[in-house]
This record gives C-alpha cells, structure tokens and sequence, in this order.
C-alpha cells in the first residue's frame, strides 16, 4: 500500500477528535480530554495541532503552517509536508489565501477572516499548571471558578519587577469564565484572540483539545491599577520599517550585530515587496 | 434485515465525513446559522441532515438515544450497520435524536463540574430552519442571530446552567444549525 488515508489519521480517531472539538466549541476556553495518538514526529513538534488540523481538513483547503510566525522553518515545512503528503492539500505562505492555518506561537499580523480556522499548538493546556501540579485539583479548581491563585501570581510578578513581567503564555478569561492558557504566543497577540475565524488549541503529548469560536470575549488577566499592555520591543523592523508588528531580535553577522525583524515573514515579505 | 439498511452511508467515507464535518464545526462555531450537507440517505423517517450527522459523529464509542417516531427497526439496523452506535435510554447516550416533543429533556446527561463535555448533544429534527424567531447571542455569534427555535424557556435554562448543559443540532431536510449551551436566547 502506498497511499495514505485521507488526512493520515484512521476514521475512528477523526471522530473522538472531532465530538472532542465540537465540545470545546460549546463550551469555550474548556479543556476537553482528548485519546491524542502517538504522531510520526516527536512531543513537542506540534503533534496536537496535527490532529486538530487533520480532523478538520477537507480536500479543498489550503493549509499555511508557521512556525513563531515564519513559514521557513523545519517544524513549518515538514507539516506542510505532511499534509500535501497524506491530505493532498494545496498549500500557502499566504494568510489570506490560507482556509486553515496551524501555528506555533503567534498569531499573524493580517487579521484573519470568516471562513478560516487557526490551530494552535499547545504544550502545556493548563493554565494553572506550574502553579498546582495536580490534574485533580486544577479540574476542581476551574470547576468552581477558583482563579485568586493565578491572580497572586501576577500581583508576584508586580511585587518583584513592578511590571506585570509575563510576557507569552499569558493567561486569559473567556466569556468571563475559564481561565485559558492561549498557548505561548507573545502577549502582543493576545488583544487578537477575538477575531471572526474560528480557533482550535491542540494539546498532544498533554491529550486537551480547546476552542475558542469567532467573535468570543477574550479579556486578559489584569488589575485596575496595572492594566494588561500588549508590549513588543520599541524598535521598526529592520528590514520593512513596520512599527506595528511583533519582531524578533536576530544576530545578522559574525560581530554581533543586531537586528530586529518582523517574526510574521508573509506579513514581512509582503510590506517588502509593495514598496514600503 | 433490508435492502436499504446497507445503503445510504457514504461512498467515500474519510472524505464525505471531513466535508460534513466542516459545515457541522462552522455550524457549532457560528450558533444559528444555516448550513446544508449532503451525501447520505437514510430510511425514513430521519432527514439527510440527521444522517449526516450520524455517519460523521457516532460510532461504538457514543450510545445514541431514538426518541419516538425514530426508535423504529429500519433506524436500529441502519445505525447498526452505519456506525455501530448502541441504541440507550437517555440517561446514557452520547447522542439523541427526534423531535422536539419526543425528546423529554429532562434525563440526558449535562456533564459533571470538572467534565462539562461528559453531556449529550441533541439532533432535533424540525420542519423547517428559518433565520428569524428567537435571537441568539453569545460566543460565535458578532451582534445577534435568529433562529425558529421550538421555545425559548428551556433554552434560557440551559444556558444558565453554563457550563453544565446540552447542546443542540436542528437537522431539518439537508439543512442544518447548531445552538450550544453557550448562547444566550431572547
């Protein structure tokens, strides 16, 4: 046999995935336990965005991967791969041509439209997790909307830096009830969790599937007198001038020299060539 | 066993099913809109729509409970063949299916505190889907949304057992729309 099933995963796993996500849709920002598959690539490479995506694949979608908001990386183009691979699907660098785009870690600077879906994938789901270690108690902990513990963690944060200094993973609340972990993304992309496509979280090697349908109230953890800031680094990209977009810091020689570029290289390469 | 319980699944199965998925996720996603699948037919009484969401939903893992008119031998067989789906009273389904006046809502599981996606979802077969009636809000939904919902009360008293609750698929011919327990009806 040379070819693969449709979207790789067998139709029995598709369905657990699917009721799974269908749950995390009514009931948003809510970790629902998923039976996640062991994938050909390790934890950690976005095994839990790679069922949600091959869940939700249909022939005609063309698929974008990125990976911290580059296309070029290995994780990215082995995913796309894998797709055009065992999906048949026609592929993207572009956001807005993409129907369904996983990411790791960011959220693209173009906004994102109806129609399209954004998978994420998540390392850790739970939110509380590096402040309670137990499944049992987080679980009873977000079933009776138990969050002052988050909040002492921040008020730490402010006690210690004078800043809120969380600066990825930071935490939200959604629809004014669970606490959700929005994966590491940079909390520059926070304000963007509300947006008309639909958002699928992937958690593999941790078995959760959440989602966050369109237009869903995403407020970001903070307190009245140290407001939540969508902070990024107080330069223009060196290499399109764009002020307004989330960048990375990168070491362009062998002397040291610094520079700070657009970590979204559609969005990069896009201002780039329109003459800008 | 008849002719027509081995007929009416899919064709091409892993690609019917991601298709009919897609609209069912969209469905979900975006309360009350309407939304058309197509590929299935199945014996009467239940609509392409309800079949649909049957052969791309259900297997051995999710008891489903026929209500009604839909708890028939040609719907029994043709579930069995299909998806392999048990056939259970209320309290232990995964999924029902009937109409609204069958459904006797008050015993299908809602989820636990800790497990609120332990809960039935509800395939409520209905005459006709209009966007106009009852106006729906909430996640999915930008300003506001209409649906010809079969009342409002039971729906206003699930959502204020959010996140316990059920959440809703009206199937109507080959259309169809979704009301989580997440929406806000008015």
């Amino acid at each position: 046999m040379t070819e693969y099933t449709f979207a790789y995963l067998d139709e029995q796993t598709k369905r657990m995935i699917r009721r799974a996500i269908l749950k995390g849709l009514a009931i948003p920002g809510y970790q629902v336990p998923f039976a996640s598959r062991e994938m050909p690539m390790p934890y950690g490479w976005g095994t839990g965005g790679v069922q949600v995506s091959a869940a939700v694949l249909v022939p005609c979608d063309v698929l974008k991967v990125i990976d911290q908001g580059a296309d070029d990386t290995t994780n990215a183009v082995s995913i796309r791969r894998f797709f055009e691979k065992t999906a048949g699907v026609a592929v993207t660098q572009d956001t807005q041509a993409a129907t369904v785009i996983q990411t790791r870690h960011r959220i693209p600077e173009a906004a994102l439209r109806e129609g399209q879906v954004l998978v994420y994938q998540v390392p850790i789901p739970e939110p509380l997790r590096f402040l309670e270690p137990s499944e049992v108690e987080t679980r009873k902990m977000h079933s009776l909307e138990d969050y002052g513990l988050m909040h002492v963690k921040l008020y730490e944060d402010i006690s210690r830096h004078g800043a809120i200094a969380t600066a990825y993973a930071y935490p939200v609340k959604v629809e004014g009830r669970y606490v959700m972990d929005p994966s590491p993304i940079p909390k520059f992309d926070n304000p963007k969790l509300d947006m008309a496509a639909i958002q699928l979280f992937g958690a593999g090697r941790e078995q959760r599937i959440y989602a966050l349908p369109p237009y869903t109230k995403v407020v970001s953890l903070d307190f009245d007198d140290f407001p939540f800031e969508a902070s990024k680094p107080d330069h223009p990209c060196g290499l399109c001038g764009a002020q307004d977009s989330y960048l990375d810091e990168l070491i362009v020689d062998d002397d040291g020299t610094r520079m700070f570029m657009c970590s979204d290289t559609d969005f990069c390469a896009k201002r780039r060539e329109g003459g800008s | 066993m008849e002719g027509h319980t081995l007929s009416g699944g899919f064709g091409d199965g892993p690609v019917q099913t991601a298709v009919a998925f897609r609209e069912i996720m969209e469905a979900m996603a975006r309360p009350g809109t309407i939304r058309a699948v197509e590929g299935a037919t199945p014996p009467a009484p239940i609509s392409v729509a309800a079949g649909v969401v049957i052969l791309t939903l259900c297997d051995a893992d999710t008891p489903i409970h026929l209500a009604g008119a839909y708890d028939c031998k040609p719907l029994r067989e043709w579930i069995a063949f299909h998806t392999g789906a048990p056939v259970v009273a209320p309290d232990g389904a995964a999924f029902a299916l009937g109409r609204w006046s069958d459904l006797a809502l008050d015993n299908y599981p809602i989820g636990t505190p800790e497990y609120p996606d332990r809960s039935a979802t509800m395939i409520v077969e209905s005459d006709r889907l209009k966007p106009e009636g009852a106006s729906l809000r909430g996640p999915g939904i930008k300003t506001e949304v209409a649906l010809n919902l079969p009342e409002r009360a039971f729906f206003q008293a699930n959502c204020a057992r959010y996140p316990l609750g059920l959440d809703f698929i009206f199937t109507s011919g080959a259309q169809m729309a979704a009301l989580p327990r997440s929406s806000k009806v008015r």
